[in-house]
């Protein structure tokens, strides 16, 4: 592969005795969207977890433009602030308004003065649709508004990479669309993107490569059409039948 | 009335003192580093296994007079008081801090804050609102525990009704100034902790 921003190899990770992830081996080109998807308990979230460290993997290499996460040399802070990370549960931060969510990052971790930070953050809250909300506190926002903002606040880093973790699987189903519509342009804007999700329409439309897990392994990769029209593996298709 | 000086002056500077050394305990207690946290936990076991008078008792009779020529009954009321306060507000500051979703943790790491920055900036400014109550409470027991000063002839109020006892051979009127005294001085500072826990 041309370029690999993301490389991972042989990565194990356990949870006492219990093996979560087998031998991972992945690479993410600039540019690229890569959607994860596969049953409860694969191993998809710890996967996306490990690369920027909120799992600490057992064995195995993780290198991010090059450079190695797990080296100790390596400052783990200065790579987190390179991937932004949207959760499941939005995790916006409940005691300040929209606007300081944005902003707390790029002033505290970058340095940047608050009048800087300030504009990135009402650029970014007209890019997801709520500028509006910007004294609103968390509280006070749908779920879908939320997570729009915690999107908004892992894009006012300027990270190379964005990792989305079921962005999508705590929002009423009306919501989800609002979301998955920030993704795809940003996705058009040319950010690389790890996506897990259960979004099959998502991963067909906006995946540039589908990964299949189960158990702690890849067992299949391809574009969308190849993993949905025509997968190799009789997991793969097993999975895909009871979910599309 | 004489001992309300040494009652709210010795409260206060134990309030503050316990405050400060119960933060060191409490993230002593959460640390992963075994050497940091079993000598906490020991510390702690010990202040709330022992009863208060025997911690006063041992620091003016023991500890204090180890580190100067002659024991002096304020430094030692300071000391165990503080001393036993931190290992109460020590819990606090951890079971407030424990009771953040780890969430909030993660996304403060995800977007590269260090450990003080996510504590100073995202986990702590949400604890202390939750810890006030707990707080409070604590502090209400410290200012009531005070009179148990008064063993060691601390001229608090608890020393000045006994002594009045002793001298004019009543018990009504020495007791029940006390319990005045020390009721008006809990129920003011329990106003203010309310003026505080809705300020926040």
């Amino acid at each position: 592969m041309s370029d690999p921003i993301i490389q991972v190899a042989g990565l194990n990770k356990f949870f006492g005795d219990n093996q979560v992830l087998r031998d991972i081996d992945l690479e993410v080109a600039r540019r690229e969207v890569v959607v994860v998807i596969g049953p409860s308990g694969s191993g998809k979230s710890t996967m996306l977890r490990c690369l920027n460290l909120l799992e600490k993997p057992d064995s195995g290499e993780i290198r991010i433009e090059g450079k190695s996460l797990l080296d100790p040399a390596t400052r783990i802070t200065e790579m987190r602030a390179e991937a932004g990370m949207v959760f499941q549960r939005f995790n916006l931060f409940p005691h300040m308004n929209v606007l300081e969510n944005i902003t707390l990052a790029p002033i505290r971790v970058r340095g940047w003065p608050a009048e800087k930070a300030k504009a990135k953050a009402m650029e970014l809250l007209r890019k997801v649709g709520l500028s509006e909300k910007a004294a609103s506190r968390p509280d006070s926002l749908s779920g879908g508004q939320a997570q729009r903002v915690a999107i908004a606040r892992a894009l006012a880093m300027e990270p190379k990479i964005m990792l989305f973790d079921e962005p999508t699987s705590a929002l009423d189903p009306e919501m989800v669309g609002e979301v998955l519509n920030v993704m795809k342009e940003l996705a058009s804007d040319g950010m690389t993107m790890v996506v897990v999700t259960h979004e099959m329409g998502f991963a067909r439309e906006v995946g540039d490569r589908v990964l299949f897990m189960e158990q702690g392994r890849i067992v299949e990769t391809g574009t969308p059409q190849e993993l949905f029209e025509a997968p190799r593996q009789e997991r793969t298709r097993a999975f895909l039948s009871k979910v599309l | 009335m004489k001992g309300m000086g040494y009652t709210i002056g010795i409260s206060i500077v134990s309030i503050l003192l316990g405050a400060i050394l119960g933060l060191a305990i409490g993230f002593g207690k959460m640390s992963p580093r075994w050497y940091l946290s079993w000598p906490v936990s020991g510390y702690i076991n010990f202040f709330r296994g022992t009863p208060l008078i025997l911690q006063i008792l041992i620091m003016h009779f023991i500890i204090v007079p180890l580190f100067l020529d002659k024991t002096n009954a304020v430094a030692a009321a300071i000391a165990a008081l503080s001393l036993n306060s931190a290992a109460y507000t020590g819990e606090i500051y951890r079971a407030g801090i424990q009771s953040i979703d780890p969430g909030q943790r993660e996304a403060a790491y995800s977007l590269g804050m260090t450990r003080f920055q996510a504590m100073r900036h995202v986990i702590l400014p949400q604890a202390v609102k939750r810890m006030i109550p707990a707080f409070g409470n604590e502090f209400i027991v410290l200012v009531k525990d005070s009179s148990l000063i008064s063993v060691i002839a601390v001229p608090e109020i608890m020393y000045w009704a006994n002594a009045a006892k002793g001298q004019y051979l009543r018990v009504w009127e020495p007791y029940l100034t006390a319990a005045v005294i020390y009721f008006v001085l809990t129920y003011l500072l329990n106003k203010l902790l309310q003026y505080v826990e809705r300020k926040v």
